[in-house]
């Protein structure tokens, strides 16, 4: 049975749990729908960080006094948490500072590998060396982080990287997808949900193509954690990521899940101190995940906030946040598309799909569009989104994004709808569009 | 007068509709400046008299937002109007005039452009309360600026 959504009562308790909901910009109460560049805290986080700094700060996995075995505890107490939360061992669950460096460790690891030099040269990482004929399989919808270090990957290593392309609905072309993913394919690397539609990833179609010819998976979660329940073993996927701040966490932490065994064998990525067994002068050896991929002294009250985030989202539970989002995103997108001149990208694509949703206002730069709504104190997105190719294949340079989040109501979408409405006018623009 | 409508005056919204000096040619000397975060992009040129040490005429292309393409716009009619005062700007005159854009531009609302000095181009005082946009103003000026670097260096 499908959870229920969220009632209007629990929507307002949730409310009440973010401090910055209660301010005022531009004379308007705050309407934050910019949730996919980055969520707000809940006090239970703000405290959580701010408590830890308080009473139990100190450096992790070093030393051995109390306070520093009681900062150790709270930080492997957080790794559990996030481990519960995607259902996988606590050393699957590597901390960095954001989803982009854990998209990057992995990409610099295989190249790593791909040297044969270094920790390259270890026989455990020759299963991820890359060379020419090899290829790198993206979407054309990734964001620039899920794109750019498997371009430089492939440059470094004489691999080919190839792109699934989008159909003019803004979904997959699975058809296309079935050819590019094949022998060569050594990585397959994809957005759970796209930053710019909102659409979910077909996974159930990409991963079992991948899978068929041994390629490593790894699935960009960054806009599907905060929304949707996130499983990666269930979604049978290599490697997972996202950062905290789309989470309700703090920044300056990410998450990288990866299975065991391949964790333990891929090269390290960043090298100094708490990663090593033994080092001398001319050589070191390397724990295993994953304090492998944590040199340095890690990012403490962020993993705490983080898993107090987790907490949060955890006890109004991931099943009803996405039954509510649901709702949330029919009303958005009915709303939008009834408004003249305003374009939704990738409306028409039948996949599922988050609470978000991007537009294009005929005759209007999003930038201009978007100082209409912020004047009414609606905080949206306006740009590329990080997502260049996706707004060319739209044949469009930016959009204005309205995104929802856990303490978004009906009422503020129709505001923002309403908001949306008054831009062609607010610029001398007629109803209906230009010709 | 709401925030906005400071912002998009009037004569923002008609050089945005309909901008001057857009008749940038082919060959011609220009910098390209692009506002990375949301694709705005200038191509300009400073055309000069024939001694060379004034500045005859602003040209320019470019797209994005309605701020960005006004202020080019503004900054070629200016250029073209006190050419025709016969008060072409010198190199030093309009490097002094863009830091002049620039510091009431990043105030923040503190300091208003002076319609003597700035002509229309005034109506851009409203941007500075908005410190997301003021690089949308900014853009065509700092075009400008680079070519006199460019300029300036290419002389020493």
């Amino acid at each position: 049975m499908l959870a229920a959504p969220l009632t209007s009562a629990e929507i307002e308790g949730i409310r009440a749990r973010f401090p910055i909901l209660r301010r005022e910009v531009n004379g308007h109460p705050l309407v934050y729908l910019d949730s996919a560049a980055t969520a707000q805290k809940p006090d239970a986080v703000i405290d959580a960080e701010s408590d830890f700094l308080r009473t139990s700060n100190a450096a992790v996995n070093r030393g051995a006094h109390s306070l520093a075995g009681e900062a150790t505890e709270a930080y492997e107490d957080a790794r559990a948490t996030i481990a519960r939360f995607l259902g996988v061992d606590e050393n699957e669950v590597v901390f960095t500072s954001h989803a982009t460096e854990a998209l990057n460790l992995v990409a610099y690891s295989l190249g790593t590998a791909s040297s044969g030099s270094g920790a390259g040269s270890h026989p455990d990482a020759a299963r991820f060396a890359l060379r020419e004929g090899d290829e790198i399989v993206v979407t054309e919808l990734e964001h620039h982080a899920n794109l750019i270090p498997w371009q430089e990957l492939a440059a470094r290593t004489g691999a080919t990287l190839r792109y699934i392309p989008v159909l003019d609905h803004g979904g997959l072309d699975l058809d296309a997808a079935a050819t590019i993913i094949g022998e060569r394919t050594r990585v397959l690397a994809v957005t759970h949900v796209s930053n710019v539609t909102g659409g979910v990833t077909p996974l159930e179609h990409l991963v079992p193509l991948a899978r068929a010819v041994g390629a490593l998976v790894v699935l960009d979660a960054c806009q599907s954690a905060p929304h949707l329940p996130l499983r990666p073993r269930e979604l049978d996927v290599d490697i997972a990521v996202f950062s905290g701040h789309k989470l309700y966490g703090p920044t300056g932490i990410g998450v990288l899940y990866g299975r065991t065994e391949l964790l333990d064998a891929m090269p390290p990525f960043l090298y100094g101190g708490s990663m090593i067994t033994t080092v001398t002068m001319e050589h070191s050896e390397y724990l295993p995940a994953p304090q492998r991929f944590e040199p340095g002294t890690p990012r403490l009250s962020q993993a705490v906030g983080l898993a107090a985030a987790i907490r949060f989202v955890e006890e109004v539970g991931l099943d009803r946040i996405a039954a509510t989002e649901h709702q949330l995103a029919a009303r958005l997108l009915d709303g939008l598309a009834r408004v003249p001149g305003v374009r939704i990208l990738g409306a028409d694509n039948p996949a599922p799909r988050v609470a978000l949703a991007s537009i294009v206002v005929d005759g209007v730069h999003a930038h201009d569009a978007g100082q209409v709504l912020d004047d009414r104190g609606i905080a949206a997105r306006v740009g590329h989104h990080c997502a260049q190719p996706l707004h060319r294949r739209f044949g469009v340079s930016a959009s204005l994004r309205l995104s929802a989040g856990i303490h978004t109501t009906e009422d503020e979408l129709d505001l923002a709808i309403d908001a949306v409405a008054g831009i062609r006018p607010f610029f001398g623009l007629g109803e209906g569009a230009e010709a | 007068m709401s925030g906005l409508e400071q912002l998009y005056q009037q004569i923002i919204m008609d050089h945005a509709k309909h901008p001057h000096g857009t008749d940038l040619a082919a060959g011609e000397e220009t910098s390209h400046q692009r506002n990375p975060v949301c694709g705005d992009e200038i191509t300009l040129a400073l055309r000069w008299d024939a001694a060379g040490d004034r500045i005859a005429d602003v040209a320019w292309e470019g797209s994005g937002c309605s701020i960005s393409q006004a202020s080019a716009s503004l900054l070629a009619t200016l250029a073209e109007e006190r050419a025709a005062e016969g008060e072409a700007w010198t190199p030093e005159e309009l490097t002094a005039l863009i830091a002049e854009f620039r510091e009431a531009l990043r105030s923040r609302g503190a300091i208003a452009l002076d319609e003597e000095r700035f002509g229309d181009a005034a109506a851009l005082s409203g941007v500075s309360r908005y410190v997301a946009r003021v690089k949308c103003a900014m853009l065509a000026w700092v075009a400008a600026e680079d070519l006199l670097v460019r300029r300036a260096g290419a002389g020493s």
